[in-house]
């Protein structure tokens, strides 16, 4: 629990700032919108912080996002065929990348960047550059994404207004599956402990009898298949897919939504409560820009500057705790009735 | 010893150092005369290291003075400490590898054209490597790059490093910890030879031999205070582990256990992808303890890669208590009840960073499951039993593995395969870098899973650990078993004979 005080309290402090110079910062709508897009990115950042804990990188997530998409949108077949596509097409994308990481044994970074152009390239070549649109297609399944909870599982209607007001969205339900499942299996499961092991030291492990490269592929295959899924969420939200921009730029929000949730890009640690509350302080400060009224001409610049400041004064505090302990131990040797301490 | 002058070189005085949770150096000193060579000993963790680093201006002292040549000095980083003439051999090496020789050698002095651009003067770099090399006797050439070289020529090249700031005092730590016999002996001759022409050396060696062969003087540190000097005349391997240990060691093994006839491990035409042509053949039986001896580089290693599934061996059949088992990755040899404890503790052995207790189940972890979840109080009990029964000295299972000693690192290696219950325990130089104490107590237990009929093959390059330990001794030379010594033909001598390659 203490691993998160820190972070938590950025996003208390941003969240307390906005709501004091804009107290319309709060309202249901503006916080439920939050949740939803708190959902939809912590889905990718939860799959890349996987990869991430393995000291790889993954840098398709994005285009990803906008390649499956444009596909699954782009089927005249019917729900269960599209979601069923999106997961094992998402999952195959994902076996391959970790192949070539493991087997190929080309750079992770490479890998994926390489990933980034091509699923780009082609979700343009497979929809010929255009929109595509939703209309009224899905309309079943939009529910996961407009829907809330639990309000609208109340029949007729029938929820109250306070919780009408304060339900949570579907796709920040969604993430939250995800998220739980994830951290069974990280923190629970054997796999996860062979994960964080190799992470940290890859050779330790493959002479402990893991199959490293195996592992490795699995971290691949669930960042994919995240992108994937949010991919089609992302889709059913903005009702359209625009081949060329659809997910640009999300593999940095999610590697960003990481690095403040406190996954180190050496590997070794993770842990998806920190990274979701990585994501959310992310899209809070998003959302905090246009309310205070900064020019959005600056908005990089200022998410860029507050993930700097929180990474770096983790590691002063980090160092600062260790002189501390330092000077107290000189202390206590310079004092000749304290104990030997070697 | 050639003695070229008796002025002291360096002295240094009540040199205290802190850091978090140790008290690294307490009040310790030090004098050191011209053209001397002077043995620094002590377990690991005695503080050798850090008095050391203090003299090559890495670390900081927190109370103390140090004079050179009579004149108090502050070396406040290892610049000062090369000007004054101090230059550091490290145990681990510091050369980049993908560098030649002569831009290792004067990296960051390197002599510049004097046109205006001030490249570097290629021709004036070579020679002055080359007489540098010269002086060493080292024969390679100054163009030749660095991860090419053997890892002794590598340590040379360190050593021409030295020698390239006109170094009067040279330090160096452990520097045979990887060199074989013969690299070694080199290495002997070179400082002998530097001191003859009155440079100081500060020689710091777990390996009691090197030291008797070698020393004017020895020096002894115990928990970061001085525990004692020897003169010439006293310096022997028995004294130097009692001013190291604080107290007498009668004799570092036990023999509680009787080799049977029955063999536990076979390896049958093995062959080891680093040597094809020589395939390997090897029983090791019921309560033996077989070593493998040899020196480095002569393939040990590789076979031991080899027979875990490390890497992929071309041929040949291993069997365990007679039943074959085809062994194309680590988890089969784990199948097979094959254990091995690396030579590269902290690089292949242990998750340095992460906790005692998940470095002890790392490998027995699916054993450990309920409802293919993680059963967390098995797994807590298997660590602290094993780490209990292996004595580790920690503060708790959750302790991380870096913050022990080395010898408690081993156990902890140690401690992650005897929980899998193993037929067949590989060990890797296993007492390399460890204190005498640790060392004792891996050598009990060596003998412990022998009598408890684990097949036990050791690989080993220290000779007193060879013959003391061993029931049976196989030798290697370049990747082929040269020959094999039964009990009654155990000596120096004969092992060494096999390990050059004479016969």
């Amino acid at each position: 629990m203490k691993k998160y005080i820190g972070i938590a309290s950025i996003l208390l402090g941003i969240i307390v700032f906005t709501t004091i110079l804009d107290p319309q910062f709060f309202s249901p709508y503006n916080i439920m919108n939050l949740f939803r897009w708190t959902g939809l990115f912590g889905i990718l950042s939860i799959g890349v912080g996987f990869v991430i804990m393995t000291g790889g990188i993954d840098l398709s997530v994005g285009s990803i996002v906008g390649f499956l998409g444009a596909l699954s949108v782009n089927r005249s077949w019917s729900i269960p065929a599209v979601i069923v596509f999106t997961i094992v097409f998402s999952m195959a994308i994902g076996l391959v990348q970790g192949l070539l990481v493991t087997k190929v044994k080309i750079q992770s970074f490479v890998v994926t960047l390489t990933g980034l152009f091509i699923y780009r390239g082609l979700s343009r070549f497979f929809t010929n550059d255009v929109t595509q649109g939703l209309g009224n297609d899905f309309a079943g399944l939009k529910f996961l994404v407009k829907g809330t909870f639990p309000a609208d599982f109340f029949p007729n209607d029938s929820a109250p207004q306070f919780l009408k007001d304060w339900s949570l969205p579907m796709p920040f339900m969604i993430m939250l599956v995800i998220a739980i499942g994830l951290s069974v299996f990280l923190n629970r499961s054997i796999y996860g402990r062979y994960i964080l092991a190799l992470g940290r030291n890859e050779k330790a492990a493959r002479f402990s009898g893991i199959d490293t490269d195996r592992m490795i592929v699995i971290t691949y295959i669930i960042s994919a298949t995240c992108a994937g899924i949010g991919g089609f969420l992302f889709a059913l939200d903005l009702n359209s897919v625009q081949p060329s921009t659809a997910g640009n730029m999300y593999e940095l929000y999610a590697i960003a939504g990481c690095v403040v949730g406190g996954i180190s890009l050496r590997g070794g640690v993770g842990n998806i409560a920190g990274v979701i509350i990585g994501v959310a302080i992310v899209r809070v400060l998003y959302n905090a820009i246009n309310i205070v009224g900064i020019p959005n001409t600056l908005e990089y610049v200022v998410i860029g500057l507050v993930i700097l400041i929180g990474v770096g004064a983790d590691e002063v505090r980090k160092n600062y705790g260790i002189k501390k302990r330092m000077m107290r131990i000189r202390a206590e040797i310079k004092t000749p009735a304290a104990g030997r301490i070697a | 010893m050639t003695e070229t002058g008796n002025g002291t070189v360096l002295e240094m005085r009540g040199i205290s150092k802190f850091f978090p949770g140790v008290k690294a150096l307490d009040d310790v000193s030090l004098t050191l005369k011209q053209g001397e060579v002077l043995a620094l000993i002590g377990e690991n963790g005695a503080g050798k290291s850090t008095l050391m680093k203090v003299l090559g201006g890495v670390y900081q002292p927190d109370s103390g003075s140090i004079l050179v040549d009579g004149l108090p000095c502050d070396i406040e980083s290892v610049q000062k400490a090369t000007a004054l003439g101090i230059a550091f051999v490290h145990q681990e090496l510091n050369l980049s590898d993908n560098l030649d020789v002569a831009a290792n050698v004067f990296l960051g002095r390197e002599p510049r054209n004097r046109d205006f651009l001030k490249l570097v003067d290629r021709k004036k770099i070579n020679a002055d490597t080359q007489v540098l090399l010269d002086k060493i006797e080292l024969d390679c050439a100054p163009t030749e790059i660095v991860g090419n070289l053997s890892l002794g020529n590598q340590q040379m090249i360190e050593i021409a490093k030295a020698l390239s700031i006109n170094a009067k005092i040279l330090i160096m730590d452990e520097p045979t910890s990887s060199l074989c016999v013969r690299e070694s002996e080199q290495l002997f001759k070179v400082i002998k030879d530097l001191r003859n022409h009155g440079i100081s050396v500060i020689y710091i060696s777990h390996r009691m031999g090197e030291v008797v062969d070698l020393a004017d003087r020895v020096i002894a540190l115990r928990d970061g205070r001085n525990s004692g000097f020897l003169a010439k005349a006293e310096i022997s391997a028995m004294s130097m582990i009692k001013l190291m240990v604080g107290r007498d060691v009668e004799k570092f093994y036990h023999k509680d256990h009787e080799a049977t006839d029955i063999p536990v491990f076979e390896c049958k035409d093995f062959i080891v992808p680093e040597h094809p042509g020589n395939p390997v053949n090897l029983v090791v039986r019921r309560g033996e303890i077989l070593v493998m001896a040899g020196l480095v580089g002569a393939g040990r290693t590789e076979l031991a890669h080899a027979l875990f599934g490390i890497t992929k061996a071309l041929g040949g059949e291993v069997l365990v208590e007679g039943t074959r088992y085809s062994i194309d990755d680590p988890k089969d040899a784990i199948a097979a009840g094959i254990a091995l404890v690396p030579e590269d503790r902290k690089q292949c052995g242990l998750v340095i960073e992460q906790s005692i207790e998940r470095n002890i189940t790392l490998a027995g972890l699916d054993a450990c499951q309920k409802m293919k979840l993680i059963d967390f109080g098995k797994v807590r009990t298997i660590a602290s039993r094993m780490a209990g029964a292996l004595d580790v000295r920690m503060s708790g299972i959750e302790q991380a593995v870096e913050n022990l000693s080395g010898g408690n690192q081993q156990k902890v290696v140690l401690a992650k395969w005897l929980s899998m219950g193993p037929r067949v325990l590989v060990l890797d130089e296993p007492t390399r870098g460890i204190d005498v104490v640790a060392k004792e107590e891996i050598y009990r237990l060596i003998e412990k899973l022998a009598a408890e009929g684990v097949a036990m093959l050791v690989i080993s390059s220290e000779m007193q650990e060879v013959l003391g330990i061993a029931d049976r001794i196989v030798v290697m030379h370049e990747g082929a078993i040269s020959g094999e010594l039964q009990k009654a033909e155990f000596s120096e001598e004969a092992v060494m004979k096999l390990a050059m390659g004479c016969n």
